[in-house]
């Protein structure tokens, strides 16, 4: 049995499924910088108390299902969503919807996802992929960071859906239900509540970790990691900052791009003069985001290991920083026009 | 970044396939571009393997020296920490750290064994004799 899914490619694996998913179901206006623009997906939080691989555990992206769950509720379209205790009842429920023609997106772990590079596999368990179809024992696999399609074994899909650990996906799966018309009117009242959220959550959120606050926060920790930890494990340290920001899914520059073409794209629903202006200094904030990773390169790689090096590092955050609170100030202050 | 600055390294993702990335074109205007992997993102994925690798090599030695169970070896070797193989074997953490000492190791229940191999995916003699294959 084979589902009538069309394979979309995107820069990051929520967005891309929630994409693709919509686009199952006719609403094809959705793009991915959309989705991620109206699922107020861009984010920074460094929790200094939790450690991950042994290094600082830093986010540039809201909780996983986050993403999808705002855009289907902004947009009015139902979701079902389901959690399994047993594996068995997992398999059965996601063969009855692909025998119903009903392609599913399903959270997974990556550890033991066959098909990426050994270099990949890390235990991250909040990776998102649709099954689209299953034949014989392969269930056919669209995973939107990846140029083709692809397949799991029943055995290796099970092992994914049920990997274990922080964000265990439980045999998660999930899918917005068809039938339903959105209007441009609609898609533009969801933008600018994802605006809205987006700018409440990287201003306002209490607490010095989280949003443009964490930014500041995680750069004043950079200037002391080299006396702190040493040199060598500043350098893993800053070589996990980077991971994080330019690993599979954001598009380069921690998503601050794919949240500029958003923008960009939003001039289309809900025009308004200040948009163009502040798309620009998310892309200024993307490329400042890769030159701090430039400079992180040098000190992992032993090229630079000064104070001065890590200052020049927090410096860039701190820059980085500032253009984002203006630019989500600028956000948060737009008046729009009555519709 | 501008489109023609999307950088094509070959990175270990190239491998597998190119990745979508968000940039200008000349008008200012953003497209998708392919990228075959960025230099600076493989040099921080290298940094990671390379400490693991030590990691590894020094959770053998330690195994070897007696002061340690394979336990910490096979933590190590699949990235795990105590929070993932508490996850991973439903035992309870202060059990699994008593398991880490060799002494602790020499005494488990077959049973006991067959959880941390199944936990670890390889079987029971691999994992008293720190045989790892990769998969």
């Amino acid at each position: 049995m084979k589902t009538e899914f069309h394979h979309l490619q995107s820069a990051h694996c929520e967005t891309g499924v929630t994409t693709g998913l919509m686009h199952h179901i006719g609403i094809d206006k959705i793009t991915e910088p959309l989705a991620l623009g109206i699922g107020a997906g861009l984010f920074y939080i460094y929790i200094p108390f939790i450690k991950i691989s042994n290094g600082p555990a830093i986010a540039f992206r809201v909780m996983p299902g986050l993403i999808f769950k705002r855009v289907c509720k902004a947009l009015g379209i139902p979701v079902v969503r389901r959690k399994f205790g047993s594996r068995e009842e997992a398999a059965r429920a996601l063969d009855q919807q692909l025998a119903a023609g009903q392609p599913v997106g399903c959270q997974v772990g990556v550890y033991y996802l066959t098909y990426f590079p050994k270099e990949y596999r890390f235990h991250f368990n909040a990776h998102n992929i649709v099954v689209f179809g299953r034949e014989e024992d392969r269930y056919l696999v669209s995973d939107p960071v990846m140029e083709t399609t692809t397949s799991l074994s029943a055995y290796e899909l099970e092992r994914v859906r049920f990997a274990k650990g922080a964000l265990a996906p439980k045999g998660q799966l999930y899918y917005p239900v068809g039938g339903h018309q959105v209007t441009d009117e609609q898609i533009a009242r969801a933008i600018r509540k994802g605006i809205k959220n987006n700018a409440f959550a990287m201003l306002h959120i209490p607490g010095p970790i989280a949003g443009i606050s964490g930014i500041r926060y995680t750069a004043r920790r950079i200037r002391k990691w080299r006396d702190k930890l040493g040199l060598h494990d500043a350098g893993l340290y800053l070589a996990q900052l980077v991971r994080m920001q330019e690993e599979i899914g954001t598009g380069g520059g921690g998503f601050r791009y794919m949240y500029a073409a958003f923008l960009q794209e939003a001039m289309a629903y809900t025009p308004h003069p200040s948009l163009p202006s502040i798309s620009a200094m998310f892309t200024r904030a993307g490329d400042l985001w890769r030159t701090a990773a430039v400079q992180a390169a040098g000190i992992y790689k032993g090229r630079l290991g000064s104070q001065e090096d890590f200052d020049k590092m927090a410096d860039y955050l701190m820059e980085i920083a500032d253009i984002e609170e203006e630019a989500f100030r600028a956000l948060a202050n737009i008046k729009w026009a009555a519709p | 970044m501008k489109q023609e600055d999307v950088p094509q390294d070959n990175g270990a993702l190239g491998k597998m396939t190119r990745e979508v990335c968000y940039a200008t074109d000349k008008e200012g205007k953003y497209v998708t571009e392919l990228s075959t992997g960025w230099s600076v993102k493989t040099d921080a994925l290298d940094t990671a393997w390379h400490e693991i690798e030590e990691r590894v090599a020094k959770a053998r030695e330690k195994v070897l020296a007696g002061e340690a169970s394979p336990l910490l070896f096979f933590m190590e070797r699949r990235l795990m920490d105590m929070p993932t193989l508490v996850a991973y074997t439903g035992f309870w953490k202060w059990r699994i750290k008593k398991d880490l000492t060799a002494k602790g190791f020499a005494r488990l229940s077959p049973r006991r064994l067959t959880r941390y191999a199944e936990a670890f995916a390889v079987s029971v003699e691999d994992l008293k004799s720190m045989t790892f294959h990769e998969d």
